[in-house]
């Protein structure tokens, strides 16, 4: 079926199998009672089974919970915790501040674009191995082809303050030694020997851990969208506290123009 | 990151110069070049301040007429369509008419007739340019996707997936564009439609003729993207405001079909 026939046979109602609230009864969450089997769920438990359809052990949950805390910064001068700052300095609300921080968060050199791709990597790069390949040829193929290596490197700094206290908790739960994470070190040390002076970055360990635990790219993708999500709020409130406005307040003269020099307006013809 | 005093917004679109009394209140802003408030400001046109955010020059005003059809064209697309129906949906319910337009602009980003349709077909336009055979081999064998936050494309951009036959309305546009245009894309797609739609077997889009005009009037992928989104924002804005008053209770909620009904299933 397909054409005008095929949105014919959805006017009008929802199809699903993901869930329903039935108002004043009860709620369906992928096939199960929210209020009666899930009354006890932890949140990310909840989350994660909504992105997924599967449960994790509660090792595994303590894992995911903290690739979000690890990542956790209240530092307003960050790019998308900054949206969540200047939100509370204009005087906007919070709820629009932190959404368009989280949105901004979607960008394609750290966040969730470079999730996509760093687990992308990692996959294709463990199939690569498994038929056979050399892993340097394979590296330096994609960094010929992408020019970097998503979950690799860093823009602002070089060091990754993550990466040791996120193996320290793998290590401890008894997930450290999973094939993705012993791939992502070997790039690592590929990289070191071939001097392209990227490192493995905390989004390259978090894509190896999350592969590890059977995430698919479009369940870590959606996985980690609240990562970033505790350190924005406190951005929010403190800019709130503050004057209006002063939060990284510009002059005129931090303008740096480059542009065409003063002409005068002519009408088009 | 250093604490270091050189801040800077580098930039080739803006210019203020601060009151004498106060460096942060602006006494006077250029746009290119051009005295924003001084000059422009009741000379110049809506469509010439929007192209010349984007672009060095101002449009001539084949450019400037094209542009303001566009933007005519694409003001409302209807309470039907997923965009508008997700700011109805903040609307109806009281949410800030910043969220409206949000949820406009998150649901209109797509590639199902939103920007990235948009981005995706001025793209093919700078692969083929005018030239049919061209486009035929892209529509037959488009150009693998890496993975990315966006889906897979489940249609050839700028064609209807649910099409039975062009709209009155595309064909509509199109034929006033064709003639507007000061550029060659335009003119080629009114002539070369039905080949290319048989060569989808699928009818040509409202976004696929805006994206043709973005590209005549020499935008980017980039900033047609941007522009599609921006100018479809008016309808969703109004619909917003007007289910508000309408009230919930005249907004459609829609039946429900679960099919993994634990309870259904105990019984």
């Amino acid at each position: 079926m397909k054409g005008p026939d095929l949105l014919q046979k959805h006017v009008g109602r929802l199809k699903t199998k993901m869930g329903a609230c039935f108002v004043g009864s009860r709620v369906v969450f992928r096939g199960h009672d929210l209020h009666t089997e899930f009354k006890d769920i932890d949140w990310i438990d909840l989350y994660v089974f909504g992105v997924t359809g599967r449960r994790f052990s509660p090792e595994q949950l303590q894992l995911m919970q903290a690739l979000w805390t690890y990542t956790s910064y209240p530092d307003a001068r960050i790019w998308n915790n900054r949206v969540a700052g200047l939100a509370g300095t204009a005087r906007s609300t919070g709820n629009l501040g932190i959404a368009a921080a989280l949105a901004v968060s979607e960008a394609s050199i750290y966040g969730r674009g470079i999730d996509l791709r760093a687990i992308d990597f990692l996959i294709r790069t463990k199939q690569q191995l498994d038929h056979g390949n050399h892993l340097a040829a394979w590296v330096e193929k994609e960094i010929k082809v992408q020019r970097s290596i998503a979950g690799y490197g860093r823009p602002i700094a070089a060091a990754d303050e993550r990466i040791a206290p996120m193996m320290a908790l793998a290590n401890t739960l008894g997930l450290a030694d999973g094939p993705y994470v012993r791939l992502a070190f070997v790039i690592d040390e590929v990289l070191i020997t071939g001097r392209w002076r990227q490192r493995l970055n905390y989004g390259g360990l978090a894509a190896a851990l999350a592969a590890d635990l059977g995430l698919s790219p479009q369940e870590y993708y959606l996985f980690m969208f609240p990562a970033f999500l505790a350190g924005m709020a406190p951005c929010y409130i403190e800019a709130g506290q503050r004057p209006e406005g002063s939060l990284f307040p510009l002059t005129c003269s931090h303008i740096l123009y480059e542009g065409q020099p003063q002409r005068p307006w002519q009408p088009a013809d | 990151m250093s604490n270091a005093p050189t801040i800077a917004i580098h930039t080739r679109i803006w210019r203020e110069e601060p009151e004498s009394d106060n460096p942060f209140a602006t006494r006077a802003a250029f746009c290119r070049g051009y005295d924003v408030y001084g000059e422009m400001l009741g000379r110049a046109r809506w469509v010439e301040m929007l192209t010349l955010l984007f672009r060095e020059e101002a449009p001539t005003k084949a450019e400037a007429d094209l542009l303001e059809a566009l933007a005519i064209a694409l003001a409302n697309p209807g309470p039907r369509d997923p965009s508008v129906h997700a700011a109805m949906c903040g609307g109806v319910g009281g949410s800030p008419a910043a969220s409206c337009l949000m949820a406009a602009l998150a649901v209109g980003a797509g590639q199902y007739a939103g920007g990235r349709e948009v981005f995706l077909v001025m793209e093919a336009w700078n692969a083929c340019g005018t030239d049919l055979d061209a486009w035929r081999q892209r529509l037959a064998a488009p150009p693998p996707e890496e993975i990315s936050i966006w889906p897979l494309p489940e249609h050839p951009p700028g064609f209807n997936p649910h099409g039975t036959s062009t709209t009155t309305p595309v064909r509509q546009v199109l034929s006033c564009f064709a003639h507007l245009s000061p550029g060659l894309r335009l003119p080629w797609l009114a002539q070369h439609r039905e080949e290319l739609e048989t060569a989808t077997g699928l009818p040509l889009t409202l976004s696929g003729v805006a994206a043709t005009a973005f590209a005549d009037l020499g935008f980017t992928p980039e900033q047609g993207e941007m522009l599609h989104l921006l100018l479809r924002l008016p309808g969703a804005a109004a619909h917003a405001l007007e289910q508000h008053r309408y009230g919930h209770k005249k907004f459609p909620f829609f039946a429900v079909e679960l099919e993994n009904n634990p309870e259904r299933e105990e019984k």
